[in-house]
């Protein structure tokens, strides 16, 4: 033994390779580049115990890790270099803070020595990222290293999620340090509320009792907090009506008679109307984005409002909230349960002063459902409905974002969480199918699909090169009207159908282009088609791009229009 | 409803912490009218004093999104009632032979000082509530003021009275 080893001295490579595993990781999304060579070089050594996944772009690696992190619960790690490396991560980075996503993205910075020279790729990569990530940092010193890594994870992945930038110059990365991984954080100014305050969960059982017509209106993060079970539980227990936002979906079952889908701007017509006509809106882990709520002063209109979130800056930011409970869903949940479990003579009188709510909300489910109608050309809600048979709501679904992804979230009826990956709060166009990679590579065995547009598939299509080196077996189902479908539908709707710029006029042939990668294309013209191309992709253990030629002028509907109550819904 | 409110921030002392208070700000499209920072007798901490007028609900907004970010350690909104405003103020006012006694007089006044003089001009130092040194002003206006800078506002809580 050295003395060396004794005194556990490593370069701030090792430093970094030995947290990262510390913290459990195994596997980075990266993109090698000039400042990060010590590290992609010690990376060398730890081919066995860290898998680096080689993107073609660094957009790619940051959506990548997202849909790793989305579909497994864990952090996602990201590994680029200074300038360009972090400055291309930085769609990635905004998309994951927005929706509540662990990510810690490590981007190689210059020099100590340069930093602020204008230096060969420089980038204020700290101030760059600093209203889009949870944190940031700039190491400065190598011995602040492996503290910050430790910090980072520990933000990243507590209280609300999301993503946390490390920017580490160059010479850090081979300069020497004794490594000693700190065991635990001290963070005066951070430590997140996680058990709700009991006097208000007491309020809240006892206004959920009290109420006629109560309604679950519940978001992300049911999810992030794992709280599937206790939504579950709580909403048979009193036979409470749930709607989700798009980011909520997979948090309850949708095929459950209590779910009476999306609401907001393409919801359906019963969560809209419920809404609109609850006297009780509990919001779970959601934050009133203006896509729910439409018309804001109109938004539950006849309701109080309790809301249950980690995050207490979402508490009270667009609407009034009468029951404000700061914590963890699953363990706000978890107490609420446990008072509610109590009260047996309540719950029955309250779940029999009900049902005429619920056969209310029923009657507009039945008076307006989601449907389309079929003729001899594709419809692309009939492509995804068809997805959600053949993979028998199994699969993880990624996506991308415009009508596409609205008709996702309207007719894949997700079972489970972390099955669906959408960019809902950045609305990311080229989100999805670098996050399918992600999510096929944190679930091997698990069917990935990327349900994309013609116009969001080439945002990001380069890769299809990753997919194809790695043998992901990535189901892209391209819904292609040859439009940005979503634009053109506001277009004709709010524009006299002055299609500006919305039409691809010029795509590429996809099944070719699939072939050129090295993956498979097929392609599906007819309604008659639609059903064998998926069946063959699902056969090919390889990844696949299929290219639906769908109804050019199909809209998603219902639509509520931008400012309007969201009952004001034009409908099919 | 527009009004003004001082905040006072508990920060980590490290380097970007002003930035991404300023940040918050900034991002709201809320103005800071003054801003006084210095280190603490804690260790690695310092406090800052924002003076900015606003939307008391959006106020709010800000003050929740303060509290996350992670250098921040506390905040706390300081009212006229609860707590001692302070400001210093330098003005650089004309002084001749007909004027300089009233100078010297509005300084007593006002509990200032004469902290430089040239043949003339005199400079005044004054602290006091920001109205008070508004009022100065107005006094000296009249007899020319050459210069004048402003510390922002600082402000401590008062000592809750035992009932």
């Amino acid at each position: 033994m050295n003395n060396n080893s004794k005194k556990n001295l490593m370069t701030g490579s090792k430093i970094i390779l030995e947290s990262l595993i510390r913290e459990g990781v195994d596997t980075i999304f990266g993109y090698p580049g000039g400042a990060v060579l010590n590290i992609y070089d010690e990376l060398f050594n730890y081919k066995d115990k860290i898998k680096h996944i080689l993107v073609r772009h660094e957009q790619g690696a940051a959506h990548a890790a997202d849909g790793y992190a989305r579909a497994s619960g864990k952090v996602g790690v990201v590994l680029v270099t200074s300038g360009p490396g972090a400055t291309n991560t930085i769609t990635g980075i905004a998309t994951a803070n927005m929706d509540s996503i662990p990510m810690v993205i490590l981007t190689g910075q210059v020099s100590t020595n340069l930093i602020g020279n204008d230096a060969f790729q420089e980038a204020d990569t700290v101030g760059i990222t600093r209203p889009c990530t949870k944190h940031n940092y700039l190491v400065k010193d190598i011995k602040d290293l492996a503290k910050t890594i430790k910090e980072a994870f520990y933000i990243a992945s507590t209280g609300r999620p999301g993503p946390v930038l490390i920017d580490i110059p160059k010479d850090i990365t081979s300069s020497v340090c004794e490594f000693d991984y700190p065991e635990t954080v001290e963070l005066r100014g951070y430590s997140p509320t996680y058990f709700g305050h009991h006097v208000q969960i007491s309020k809240l059982a006892a206004e959920i009792l009290k109420a006629k017509k109560p309604l679950l209106y519940v978001g992300g993060g049911v999810i992030n907090s794992n709280a599937a079970n206790e939504l579950k539980e709580l909403a048979e227990l009193l036979d409470l009506p749930v709607t989700s936002t798009l980011m909520g979906l997979g948090g309850f079952p949708s095929s459950h008679p209590l779910f009476f889908g999306m609401l907001g701007m393409h919801g359906t017509y019963a969560a809209n109307m419920a809404t609109s006509n609850a006297d009780f809106i509990v919001a779970i882990g959601a934050r009133f984005d203006d896509r729910v709520t439409g018309k804001v002063e109109e938004f539950g209109k006849n309701a109080k409002f309790a809301h249950i979130d980690i995050d207490p800056s979402s508490i009270g930011k667009n609407v009034k909230i009468e029951i404000p409970v700061v914590g963890d869903v699953k363990s706000v949940l978890s107490s609420l349960l446990e008072i509610l479990n109590n009260k047996t003579e309540e719950i029955s009188s309250a779940k029999y002063e009900r049902l005429d709510w619920l056969e209310e909300i029923n009657a507009w489910k039945y008076e307006h459902p989601l449907l389309y109608r079929m003729n001899d050309i594709i419809k692309p809600q009939y492509v995804i409905e068809k997805i959600y048979e053949l993979t028998e709501g199994d699969a993880i679904i990624a996506t991308e974002v415009g009508q596409s992804q609205m008709w996702t979230a309207q007719f894949y009826k997700f079972k489970n969480p972390r099955t669906l990956l959408t960019s809902g709060g950045l609305g990311t166009m080229g989100y999805g199918f670098p996050a399918a990679i992600g999510a096929q590579i944190a679930c091997p065995d698990k069917t990935v699909f990327d349900i994309a547009g013609d116009g969001s598939i080439q945002m990001n299509i380069q890769e299809l090169a990753t997919a194809v080196q790695y043998n992901l077996p990535v189901k892209i189902a391209i819904i292609n009207n040859n439009f940005l479908g979503m634009i053109r539908q506001w277009q004709e709707l709010f524009y006299h159908k002055r299609y500006s710029f919305s039409e691809m006029n010029v795509n590429p042939d996809f099944v070719k282009l699939a072939e050129a990668y090295g993956a498979v294309g097929l392609r599906a013209k007819t309604p008659e088609e639609v059903v064998p191309v998926i069946e063959k992709a699902l056969s090919i253990k390889r990844p696949v791009m299929m290219d639906f030629v769908v109804d050019k002028e199909e809209g998603v509907y219902p639509m509520v229009p931008t400012g309007a109550p969201i009952t004001g819904m034009l409908l099919v | 409803m527009e009004k003004t409110h001082i905040l006072s921030i508990h920060v980590e002392n490290e380097s970007g912490v002003l930035t991404r208070v300023a940040g918050l700000f900034s991002a709201r499209g809320f103005n800071i009218d003054s801003i006084c920072v210095a280190k603490t007798l804690e260790k690695n901490e310092s406090k800052m004093i924002i003076a900015t007028s606003g939307d008391t609900q959006i106020l709010e907004q800000i003050t929740k999104q303060l509290n996350r970010l992670v250098n921040v350690i506390k905040v706390q909104e300081l009212t006229d009632e609860d707590s001692v405003v302070r400001q210093t103020v330098l003005i650089k006012v004309n002084a001749d032979e007909t004027t300089k006694s009233d100078i010297f007089r509005i300084k007593d006044i006002f509990g200032g000082r004469i902290i430089d003089v040239s043949r003339n001009s005199y400079t005044l130092e004054a602290t006091g509530s920001e109205r008070k040194i508004e009022s100065l002003i107005d006094i000296l206006r009249p007899l020319g003021i050459k210069d004048i800078v402003k510390t922002g506002i600082i402000a401590l809580q008062r000592t809750r009275k035992s009932s």
